[in-house]
């Protein structure tokens, strides 16, 4: 393994940021929020069919570039630096490594070519009211008939779950237990018997949304992967989304850091920039520690990722709980730094800060990773 | 996690591990873990000893270049010598002021002839070096040193006091910085002066540190002499010189330390098991982040030896105040686990077990070397350009 990005990631970096200052200005963020779907359609097509970012990680013989999971990490921090309001990670890093890790041929040759292309989108439903993170939290139920499968129960904290054209959703079977009897189904959006709702959230830009089962009925062949072994390919896409969505917090934590040093710079009270002071300056600095820190943690696991290696699952905890640590202590210091300017909602300071709590729990808290790590360790 | 080596850089490393395997397995066994941070104030002329077996064959001053008396070692092949160093369980170096501080210095600002007498004793071990920073009134503000040189005929005359110096009672060598000029600004009126330590003039008293042991003593002089040409980098140019040394730290040591981390790590986490702590989840989440906090200094050292390019970029800015902050927490968190047993000495008077010994030498970490504030200092104005505080 190389730890350090290649010329090309850089390259693509720099392509992202000067596309993503544009599209993803803080007008635009603030207009995308306002609205129900979350995202802008324009800039979406842009970045789908201009610069084939859908397209980055899908293999080519499914209309993809075939890229590594490592060249998707300086998009993502690019993404989380401007704070783009997105359906990507839902498509790409839930939905879409559902598809390649879970799908047969005819799922893949089914959906993602028009995932690559950005005309479908796609998300992972797992979660339930519950608060449980584990297979445990998993009690939606299906049944099978010869006609298909049979969905009963209610989703929710589904990342885009409102807009999403393609649904992976976990569900067990009546009576079992754990990760037993956990399988993945392939579900469109618009089924019968499926009610989506949006969920107004305290971070405005990134959608949450929940999902009511009915005895919704698919087919045979919307099961993904194995029958009854679903959990665990639903674990090793979350650990692939968490990989990028750290990636992300990585971003953003940079960000919260290049605003409030640049306000210590022209600030000034006493006479001088407040950013002389030891007081304001070595919060800086803690936060530079914990910005390259943390990009070191999701460097090693995208990294890792493109390997296929056995201690993904390791990693992966890791950098989700080091960088949602790193976001939440960034966005808060940004706030303090910035002083009264920062509590106002004029400012982008409070955009970053509700990011930042929400991704920290988005697919697991630092504490539930944490322990993840523990037991993994062999504690 | 390893780095990327090519074939010649693996071979080194075989090379490297086979003579400190036979060495350390051999005639050295003894040696083996000796003289370590804690206990470097032990074992001392056997280390000296090594030193010299070292620089017979090769092993001392590697990344030097090799007209000094150096292999030209590349900052990956040096990191790896010193990973190979620790895995073989090599005694704490006697050498590693001259090698890593003054001689670098010297390379940079020295003249010819000082580079000429002074070079090839440290390649060879045959003379140490301390170094005389520190005084009473100029720690962080180092910059505020009182010890005075004064030019009488062919000598510089010193007196005054310097502190924290290790390895002073057994140097034969200091480099001191001086005042030369009291009356300019006093940033300029300081010089960089090389003085041999055996003579009359000069008293070392050590001091004992909270862990038993005397590292580090006290240094008066008293009419101490130094040679003339004997002052680096020109008169009164010595906080230039002094700043420059800071740039030379290149994080070549920074593999040997992490395994060591690791190792200690292990320890705490055996600890964790037998005490019956490992099932408690205030301790599971400690442990974890002590875990995910290594394998993170682990990537950063990796990212730091891999950048290219001469200047110091921010993953080895960070280092020192990521390892020592990280470092202390882990011997907080190794007596927590021990609980009420965290109290019990290996014996009388005064014999620590080898957890207590890192977890109280861990409260240094974050002090020497430029101490967290001092860190942070230098990463807010350094790395990201805040302005400095007026002086």
């Amino acid at each position: 393994m190389e730890f350090s990005f290649s010329e090309d990631q850089d390259e693509l970096r720099r392509a992202a940021r000067r596309f993503l200052t544009v599209a993803s200005s803080e007008e635009r963020v603030r207009a995308a929020m306002e609205t129900e779907q979350g995202y802008d359609s324009a800039t979406w097509e842009q970045l789908s069919e201009e610069l084939a970012w859908t397209a980055l990680t899908i293999p080519e013989e499914y209309g993809g570039l075939g890229m590594s999971y490592l060249d998707l990490h300086p998009l993502m921090e690019e993404m989380g630096r401007s704070l783009l309001c997105s359906p990507f990670f839902s498509t790409i890093c839930l939905g879409a490594n559902a598809l390649m890790l879970g799908g047969d041929d005819v799922h893949k040759e089914r959906y993602l070519p028009g995932i690559a292309a950005g005309e479908t989108t796609a998300t992972l439903a797992y979660a339930e009211k519950n608060h449980r993170m584990d297979a445990e939290g998993v009690e939606t139920t299906y049944s099978r008939n010869s006609a298909g499968y049979i969905l009963r129960g209610a989703k929710s904290y589904v990342v885009d779950g409102h807009t999403a054209a393609l649904l992976v959703i976990a569900a067990r079977t009546e009576n079992s237990k754990g990760p037993e009897g956990v399988s993945l189904f392939l579900v469109p959006g618009d089924a019968e018997g499926l009610t989506r709702t949006w969920l107004p959230t305290m971070d405005q830009t990134r959608r949450l949304a929940s999902i009511e089962l009915r005895d919704v009925v698919v087919a045979h062949d919307a099961l993904l992967g194995e029958e009854g072994r679903g959990w665990a390919l639903c674990e090793r896409t979350l650990d692939l989304a968490r990989i990028a969505l750290a990636a992300e917090q990585v971003g953003a934590a940079e960000m919260c850091l290049d605003m409030a040093v640049e306000y210590a710079k022209v600030r000034k009270q006493f006479g001088r920039p407040i950013g002389s002071f030891q007081a304001i300056k070595h919060k800086c600095a803690d936060m530079l520690m914990m910005v390259e820190s943390a990009r070191s943690a999701a460097f090693y696991a995208s990294a890792l990722a493109g390997q296929g290696e056995a201690d993904l699952e390791e990693a992966a905890s890791g950098a989700k709980a080091f960088c949602s640590d790193t976001f939440f202590h960034c966005a808060a210091e940004n706030i303090q730094i910035h002083g009264g300017i920062g509590f106002t909602w004029e400012h982008p300071a409070h955009m970053y800060f509700k990011r930042a709590k929400a991704t920290e729990t988005l697919l697991g808290d630092p504490s539930f990773h944490r322990e993840r790590f523990a037991r993994r360790m062999g504690l | 996690m390893e780095l990327q080596l090519n074939e010649a850089e693996e071979a080194f490393r075989q090379e490297a591990r086979a003579w400190l395997q036979e060495q350390l397995d051999g005639p050295f066994k003894d040696l083996q873990g000796r003289g370590m941070s804690g206990a470097q104030d032990t074992y001392i002329e056997e280390r000296i000893a090594w030193s010299k077996t070292m620089g017979a064959a090769g092993w001392n001053c590697i990344g030097w270049p090799k007209e000094l008396g150096g292999r030209g070692c590349t900052i990956k092949e040096e990191a790896v010598f010193n990973e190979e160093y620790v895995r073989a369980n090599g005694p704490g170096n006697v050498g590693h002021i001259g090698e890593t501080l003054l001689g670098p210095t010297l390379i940079h600002f020295g003249s010819p002839e000082q580079q000429k007498r002074f070079l090839p004793p440290i390649v060879s071990g045959e003379e140490i070096w301390c170094q005389g920073y520190s005084e009473p009134g100029a720690g962080s503000d180092l910059a505020n040193v009182q010890t005075k040189a004064t030019l009488v005929g062919d000598e510089w005359l010193i007196e005054g006091q310097k502190i924290w110096t290790s390895g002073a009672d057994y140097s034969n060598w200091c480099f001191v910085l001086c005042r030369t000029d009291s009356e300019a600004p006093k940033h300029r009126g300081i010089s960089y002066i090389l003085l041999p330590m055996k003579q009359e003039g000069i008293e070392v008293r050590p001091i004992k540190q909270m862990g038993g042991s005397s590292e580090f003593a006290e240094v008066f002089f008293d009419g101490a002499k130094a040679h003339k040409d004997h002052v680096v980098g020109g008169i009164n140019n010595g906080w230039k010189v002094a700043m420059g040394t800071l740039a030379f730290e290149r994080g070549a040591s920074t593999l040997g330390q992490q395994y060591l981390f690791q190792k200690e790590f292990e320890e705490v986490v055996a600890v964790a098991k037998r005490t019956g702590a490992a099932s408690d989840p205030v301790f599971r989440q400690r442990i974890a982040n002590a875990g995910i906090g290594l394998k993170v200094m682990r990537v950063n050292a990796l990212r730091m030896l891999e950048h290219e390019g001469a200047d110091l970029n921010r993953e080895a800015l960070i280092s020192k105040l990521y390892w020592s902050n990280w470092h202390r927490d882990l011997g907080k968190l190794a007596m927590d686990l021990l609980g009420p047993e965290a109290e019990l000495l290996d014996g009388a008077p005064y014999e620590l077990t080898g957890m207590q010994k890192w977890y109280l030498f861990s409260r240094a970490d974050t002090i020497y070397a430029g101490s967290n504030q001092v860190q942070r200092n230098i990463i807010g104005e350094r790395g990201l350009g805040l302005p400095k505080e007026p002086r």
